[in-house]
């Protein structure tokens, strides 16, 4: 339909800059996922009374979300400025408004553990007063953090889809979905390791809820995206990760649903869960920058799309102009 | 929330109570001498740090590359055969007979008919050498701005965009959300010197801002005190103008008309559509050739313009995992 003109660029140097950030990233999309998932589980168990599922995402929660903020925080290029992430609150800003999400995720799903642990240790956290306190507060905590939960699965996508780089942005309209599937399907199978199976039965639905997702959602986007922009995903190092990523979330859907009540058969179904969510974060991660060090992602389908509106009678919102 | 997109002034659009005019640049590429007097006044009136090792790159006269932390201007060299020429010049002609609506009031020499126009290049015919010096486009909706969790970056009552050095963290995400590639996190800026080089460079200053975002300030410093950014001042042959950035729309519209009027349907204006995906660009430029040929971006648009579809999109994710989450514990067992 458009025509295409030999692609031109500046001795093929990229255009736009990729995003400076290392794995610690990718690790922590992934991290924040698994978390907010499991404050999910958490708040679940708490209010169906399985306490073994209750006390395991609860923890499960807090340390994925400790281990991703210290990731964060170490990818800043100035760590010990990271306190300045709260010194406003922008709405334009993916990351000053994740930031907020994160910080208030974070105190809910820290009072619910500290909790637990206090539980777990038979009530010898040295808490004094505070005890009679943090049992108060225990149950509105578990609303709180899985009140922040799906904000905090799903402003990622929002972060990586604001942003010049390519892929990233042309994936803007279903990266939402394809992320919250990954941290649905994360967490449950997070859960299907650490929680016995007669109380997992809620963690093997929302794997298997989260499998579907991620797989219908990950092929809508594709499907929906630019073919150019879409390239990145599916070639080298990314490419690699996806497939896998995919094939892994398939098989521990099914071994969730036909052996997921065996210990032995969900245990290994929620390390392949795992291991899907994570190539999937670091296979979109990684496409994204791939497609901002290559000029042809940034220039083709821009000049695609002026093609394009200009062949719709639009002339009118270029920024090259006759006059 | 300022406005996302569209046609607006910067600094209202900050709150700025209005004293300033929007201040830019407009780079006349087709009197660019290729001097780099502009990158060198602009190394030393920042104090920016060197920039790569010293090497070669085999891309004509251009050994700096490309914009970045400390590479605030940055001139690129194009050498072209008949061939690109003649296709430069069917592509500008191509966008007069696009006929765009016109703003502001119309240039006097723009009516001309330019299918009569002679069309022999005036110098050389078989080859041309396009300089262009690049900057930061301080645009009217700036990406990295807009992306900024910290309010590192501020625009300024000249309708600039400034980077706070003692605020910012260093996040890199306005890196991404610029879509000209301009902003960049300096890196430890320990340079590595040539060998030969070891002496004379072995006492480099200390680098400073590593670890935090930079990029061209539009002399910030200098505009507050009423003088002209240091690249502007330096250029011997006024291809980089400064002034009030509708003089400098009204001078490069003026110019292009000129330009056109001698048969040279190559140049085309970049930056001055306020219409355009980043509302307009404060730093305008005349081009010779399609802006990707400078390693411009041809349709650049600010992302945040499509924000509130994204965070729309997102509550609905939301909505989705919680309705998962709670079927999953009602619908059930597995
Ligand atoms: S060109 Fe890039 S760095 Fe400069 S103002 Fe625009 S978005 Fe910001
Ligand atoms: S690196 Fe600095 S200027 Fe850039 S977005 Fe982060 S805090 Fe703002
Ligand atoms: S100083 Fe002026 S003439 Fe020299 S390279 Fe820079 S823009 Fe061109």
């Amino acid at each position: 339909m458009v025509p295409e003109p030999e692609f031109t660029s500046y001795y093929g140097r990229p255009v736009v800059k990729p995003a400076p950030w290392g794995d610690d990233v990718a690790a922590y999309l992934f991290l924040g996922g698994v978390a907010a998932g499991s404050a999910l589980l958490g708040l679940g168990g708490q209010l169906t009374g399985r306490p073994t599922l209750r006390r395991n995402a609860r923890l499960s929660s807090l340390t994925a979300v400790g281990f991703g903020a210290v990731a964060l925080v170490r990818d800043l290029g100035r760590p010990e400025r990271f306190l300045n992430m709260l010194r406003t609150l922008k709405l334009t800003s993916p990351m000053s408004v994740g930031s907020w999400i994160l910080s208030a995720f974070s105190i809910g799903t820290s009072v619910t553990a500290v909790a637990e642990i206090d539980r777990l240790s038979g009530t010898r956290l040295p808490l004094g007063p505070l005890r009679t306190l943090l049992q108060a507060v225990e149950g509105p905590a578990g609303f709180e953090a899985a009140l922040f939960a799906g904000p905090l699965a799903a402003y990622t996508a929002v972060l990586l889809g604001d942003t010049a780089t390519p892929t990233w942005n042309a994936a803007h309209e279903e990266l939402p979905f394809v992320f919250v599937s990954s941290a649905a399907l994360a967490s449950a199978g997070l859960a299907m390791i650490t929680t016995p199976v007669h109380e997992a039965g809620p963690a093997r639905n929302l794997a298997m809820l989260g499998v579907v997702g991620d797989v219908v959602a990950t092929r809508v986007m594709e499907h929906r995206m630019d073919p150019i922009t879409a390239e990145p995903l599916h070639q080298g190092k990314a490419g690699a990760m996806l497939k896998w990523s995919e094939r892994l979330a398939i098989a521990g859907g099914l071994g969730t649903l036909l052996g997921g009540r065996h210990r032995v058969v969900a245990a290994a179904s929620g390390v392949s869960l795992l291991a899907a969510s994570a190539l999937t974060r670091f296979g979109v991660f990684e496409a994204g920058l791939a497609s901002a060090r290559d000029p042809r992602y940034t220039i083709e389908p821009q000049k695609n799309r002026l093609a394009a509106r200009r062949a719709a009678g639009i002339t009118g919102d270029s920024i090259t102009t006759a006059s | 929330m300022g406005q996302l997109s569209g046609p607006t002034d910067p600094a209202a659009d900050a709150h700025w109570e209005h004293q300033q005019q929007r201040k830019g640049f407009f780079t006349d590429t087709s009197i660019c001498i290729g001097c780099k007097a502009c990158e060198v006044a602009c190394k030393e009136w920042n104090h920016n740090p060197q920039d790569g090792n010293l090497e070669l790159l085999g891309s004509s006269y251009d050994n700096t590359g490309a914009l970045g932390a400390s590479t605030w201007r940055h001139v690129a060299f194009v050498e072209q055969g008949q061939e690109r020429i003649t296709e430069a010049r069917k592509s500008g002609r191509a966008l007069v007979s696009l006929g765009m609506p016109r703003i502001g009031p119309p240039a006097t020499a723009a009516t001309v008919d330019l299918a009569e126009a002679d069309t022999t290049p005036p110098d050389t015919a078989d080859f041309r050498w396009l300089m262009s010096s690049d900057v930061c486009k301080h645009c009217t909706h700036a990406g990295c701005l807009d992306v900024c969790p910290t309010g590192a970056l501020f625009r300024t009552e000249f309708g600039t965009v400034v980077v706070q050095d003692d605020v910012c963290n260093g996040c890199g995400t306005c890196v991404a959300g610029c879509p000209f590639g301009v902003i960049e996190r300096r890196s430890d800026g320990t340079v590595k010197v040539a060998s030969k080089r070891e002496e004379q460079h072995a006492e480099h200053p200390t680098v400073p801002n590593v670890g935090i975002a930079q990029k061209c300030t539009l002399c910030y410093d200098r505009l507050v005190a009423d003088e002209t950014p240091a690249c502007a001042k330096a250029c011997p042959t006024t291809s980089i103008k400064f002034g009030d950035h509708d003089a400098m729309v009204e001078t490069a519209r003026e110019r292009v008309a000129d330009l056109h009027s001698k048969g040279l349907t190559e140049a085309r204006l970049y930056g001055a559509n306020e219409l355009d995906g980043v509302g307009g660009t404060g730093s305008v430029f005349l081009l010779l050739d399609e802006p990707e040929v400078y390693g411009l971006p041809p349709d650049p648009r600010v992302p945040t313009a499509d924000l509130p579809q994204m965070y729309r999109r997102a509550g609905m994710a939301v909505a989705g995992m919680v309705a998962a989450a709670a079927l999953a514990f009602l619908g059930g067992k597995a």
